[in-house]
């Protein structure tokens, strides 16, 4: 759980020197408390005091950050085990693997396709977040030229490969990067580590279903100073499902219930494992693989590897992590009023919606794509769907009214006819009666209304 | 700028320096708001850091398992001319915990009626079936395996075909004569006439131990727990989206003479990308209060999965997001997995390939930890294909 601001300004300096920026000690204890400062901000404290503060901030898991510059991307940093006790913090990392022994022109193609994949969903365009260059060659030369080739590509890296030789001759290219080294294992980890301190790189530790193991390997690493840790308990995929979905669980739980600092580190999955030796056709793959990055996504994956870079497979594996990872304090809505859409004037439909981001981001979508010229009022419903705020009286005569005031549409337009969503037939008598205006039902859903105008015109 | 940089310099080799007098001479320098300098102070606290670390101690690794005064109740479908299935009964929340007594349960969606508004990935499996619920039936069983059936009877809906609800009990006499597994039997949604439709196909199954599908606080709830009753079935305690409402209709279905292992519930399944949050959230809290000891919610949990369909992902042509035939199964599954993974013992489904792949995951929760042959994955970065 997340700190009070009284329990942080207990052990603050109390002098109120206003160094940090903030008026106050207390000001600044609320910042931190909030996560909205750094710490470091405060030079008025003793190193003992600093560590002191440190542990008492930092979160049950470990952020870690992979990539520089804006090209970055964090994971780890949650608090707590279920979404509702608080949020997850930073959605799983989508990574996407490239062997390196692809033909050139196969591996620019797929490293095109991984920077490319996008996907709009209420307001927000979903995207993959990192490459994973693979020494499948296990060759060093090949994997430094690997590496070579994905230099200044958009995204972070994950160089994966167990030899340490080849490791390094990938980090001579791109170690300034700060690439997710992958991985130390019981056999390399004297070797990996090295190279993690000395280019000051997140190394991941990989230790296929031996939890106790894992335990001793991550304080190995601890103990010799490396700081960014990330754990990969393994990913079983068929039967073994069940194994790898308990050691995430145990993992988290060690991290979050009992302050386990073996274990408070992000954990990686890797999906892209149901594909070894499997001789299933490609779209069963596919689908499949989708859905062990599910499975690990509800539970704990804080960055998941996959193989397939199919728009159907990463559409829903986007479409999970968006939601798991909204904030369950926050509403999702957007800014009620009036939007215009297309070429608009004094002869132009009236469209009526709510301000659920993904109702109104659906409406704009429809709109949009189908060229149409409206207005949209759009109702406070503090962020509930249309069906959602009928049933919950949201959505009603006296509160549309209101709005056609406040925007001054009456202004605006001329005609006095109002469409409203085919699932708010319900109210539509009661919003004629309080706004003084026509009411027209139209379709249920949105992708109809476009055709819905043509046809009325 | 120099003297930046030989201030720096100093400061990288102050290992050995006290950092409490190097604080100081800092503080006199009054550069510590440069934030080059905030990082070489932050540096050589950590440094002093993983010095200490030599002296850390390692404690002992333990299986983090809890202990859990409550229980989930266990609730029998099938009895009779049934084969009996069995659901919930866990005593924790993780199989290494304590692995399930019962693994999660698929039922089979059918129909009364043809149903000409299913997506095309389904209808294709069933087109050959759809005139002949008992025909369907016996297809979702023979040929996808399924645990149960769910018969909808959509037909009775008064702005549907309005069949009086003697027709409804005999579609379901004829799933009941088609298949010997357990039947969930649906309603058309109408608050109104379902709980007689309910009614008349209880007592046409009477002793089949079905689950009635369900039971609201918008409709006369009462006669759906008499007719449970009065002919041995389960009721489907039907919320939405809300714990305490849930709690109430239990309470109330209990004060009907119902007892927990007659009720599932179904706090409601928001799909993949409408809301499915919400559903992760509200089956979590059901759940952990379940083994905390709260007997009004210490019920198995149920999820219609198939709303998943209602979303547009699923089901809409649109070429940037390509085939609907993989989006579509997809969607289900996703909508499925995640309300299995926080604690769903039952799930309404439609496609093949969702319920097996869902089973195949779900039939792994009643396994001891580390008891299965576990792949080997130890070289999968030369191993990988692609
Ligand atoms: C998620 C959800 C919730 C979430 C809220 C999410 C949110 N922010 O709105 C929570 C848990 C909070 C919730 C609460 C309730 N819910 Co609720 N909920 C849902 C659920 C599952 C999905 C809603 C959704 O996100 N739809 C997606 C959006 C995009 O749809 P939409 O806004 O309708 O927009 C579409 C159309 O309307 C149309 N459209 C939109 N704008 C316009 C404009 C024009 C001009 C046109 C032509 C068309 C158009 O196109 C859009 C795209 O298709 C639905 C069931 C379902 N529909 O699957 C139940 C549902 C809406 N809820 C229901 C109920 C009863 C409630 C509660 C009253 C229950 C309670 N616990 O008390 C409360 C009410 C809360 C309140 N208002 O105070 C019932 C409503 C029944 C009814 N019609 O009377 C439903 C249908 C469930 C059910 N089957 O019973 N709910
Ligand atoms: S710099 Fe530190 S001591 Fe000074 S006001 Fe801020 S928090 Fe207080």
């Amino acid at each position: 759980m997340s700190v009070s601001a009284m329990d942080i300004y207990r052990l603050l300096p109390k002098t109120n020197c206003a160094k940090c920026g903030e008026a106050s000690c207390m000001a600044f204890a609320t910042k931190l408390s909030e996560k909205e400062m750094d710490l470091e901000l405060c030079t008025q404290l003793t190193p003992d005091e600093f560590d002191t503060l440190e542990d008492l901030l930092a979160p049950a898991v470990r952020e870690v950050i992979i990539g520089k510059g804006d090209k970055t991307v964090t994971i780890g940093g949650d608090e707590v085990l279920y979404r509702y006790e608080l949020s997850y913090y930073n959605p799983t990392a989508v990574v996407i693997d490239v062997s390196d022994d692809l033909p050139d022109n196969e591996f620019e193609e797929r490293v095109k396709t991984i920077e490319n994949a996008e996907f709009e969903r209420t307001g927000e365009i979903l995207t993959l977040d990192a490459i994973a260059v693979r020494n499948k060659s296990g060759d060093a030369a090949k994997f430094a030229a690997a590496a070579e080739k994905v230099k200044d590509a958009k995204y972070p890296l994950v160089l994966c490969s167990f030899d340490p030789a080849a490791m390094k001759s990938a980090l001579e290219i791109v170690g300034d990067q700060n690439p997710l080294i992958y991985g130390a294992t019981e056999n390399n980890i004297e070797e990996m580590a090295e190279l993690a301190l000395q280019y000051e790189c997140p190394l991941t530790l990989f230790v296929p279903g031996d939890l106790e193991k894992m335990k001793q390997l991550s304080h190995t690493l601890r103990a010799k100073g490396l700081k960014d840790i990330v754990l990969d308990p393994g990913t079983f995929t068929g039967e073994g499902i069940g194994d790898t979905l308990d050691n995430f669980v145990m993992i988290r739980r060690l991290a979050v219930e009992e302050r386990d600092d073996d274990f408070r580190f992000p954990i990686l999955g890797i999906p892209a494992l149901l594909r070894l030796n499997s001789d299933e056709d490609d779209v069963t793959k596919g689908i499949k693989e989708a859905t062990i990055a599910a499975t690990l996504m509800n539970k704990y994956a804080d960055m998941i590897i996959l193989n397939g870079s199919e728009i159907w497979e990463l559409i829903p594996v986007l479409t999970l992590r968006q939601g798991l990872y909204t904030d369950p304090r926050k509403p999702q809505a957007v800014d009620p009023g009036l939007y215009e859409f297309g070429e608009v004037d004094e002869n132009s439909p009236v469209l009526l919606t709510t301000n659920f981001s993904l109702t109104y981001y659906t409406v704009e979508g429809d709109l949009k794509s189908g060229k149409a010229n409206c207005y949209v009022l759009v109702l406070e419903t503090e962020g509930r769907a249309v069906d959602v705020s009928v049933a919950g009286g949201q959505f009603n005569g006296k509160a549309v009214a209101d709005l056609i005031k406040d925007t001054g549409i009456e202004d605006k337009v001329k005609t006095r006819k109002l469409i409203i969503p085919g699932l708010g037939a319900s109210v539509s008598g009661e919003i004629e009666d309080d706004t003084g205006w026509e009411v027209a039902v139209g379709p249920r859903d949105s992708s109809a209304v476009p055709d819905y105008l043509t046809k009325m015109e | 700028m120099d003297k930046m940089t030989q201030l720096l310099k100093l400061l990288e080799n102050t290992k050995s320096i006290e950092i409490n007098e190097f604080r100081m001479d800092f503080d006199e320098l009054e550069l510590y708001l440069m934030p080059a300098i905030q990082q070489a102070v932050q540096k050589s606290v950590e440094t002093r850091k993983a010095i200490s670390q030599e002296a850390l101690v390692m404690e002992e690794f333990k299986v983090p398992i809890q202990d859990y005064p409550g229980q989930v109740a266990e609730v029998q479908l099938g009895k009779g001319t049934r084969k009996p299935v069995y659901l919930g009964g866990q005593q924790a929340l993780y199989r290494f915990e304590e692995a399930q007594p019962n693994p999660p349960v698929v039922t089979f969606d059918v129909f009364d009626i043809p149903m000409p508004g299913l997506p095309r990935p389904i209808r294709e499996h069933f087109e050959d079936v759809m005139e002949s619920p008992g025909e369907w039936a016996k297809k979702a069983v023979k040929e996808y395996g399924a645990n149960m059936v769910t018969m909808h009877l959509i037909g009775t809906g008064p702005k549907v075909m309005d069949k009086s609800p003697r027709e409804g009990a005999q579609a379901v006499e004829e799933v009941l004569q088609a298949v010997d597994v357990p039947l969930v039997i649906g309603a058309s949604g109408d608050p109104v006439k379902d709980p007689l439709v309910l009614e008349a196909a209880a007592e046409a199954a009477e002793g089949e131990r079905c689950l009635l599908a369900s039971a609201n606080l918008d409709l006369d709830y009462r006669k759906v727990a008499k007719a449970a009753m009065d002919y041995d079935h389960a009721v489907l305690s039907w919320s939405i989206i809300d714990v305490n409402m849930q709690k109430t209709l239990n309470r109330y279905l209990m004060k009907e003479g119902l007892t927990q292992t007659d009720i599932v519930m179904d706090p409601t399944t928001c799909a993949l990308g409408y809301g499915i949050e919400f559903s992760v959230d509200i089956m979590t809290r059901t759940r952990l209060a379940a083994l905390k000891g709260d007997t009004d919610l210490q019920m198995p949990m149920s999820s219609g999965t198939t709303n998943a369909w209602g979303s547009r992902e699923a089901w809409m042509k649109k070429d940037e997001w390509g085939p609907t035939d993989y989006r579509g199964p997809i969607w289900e599954i996703f909508t499925g997995l995640t309300m299995m993974l926080n604690g769903v013992d039952i799930f309404m489904m439609l496609h093949p390939t969702s319920v097996k792949l869902l089973r195949e995951i779900g039939e792994t929760f009643v396994n001891d930890y580390m008891t299965t042959p576990l792949p080997e994955i130890d070289n999968w970065i030369t191993q990988l294909e692609g």
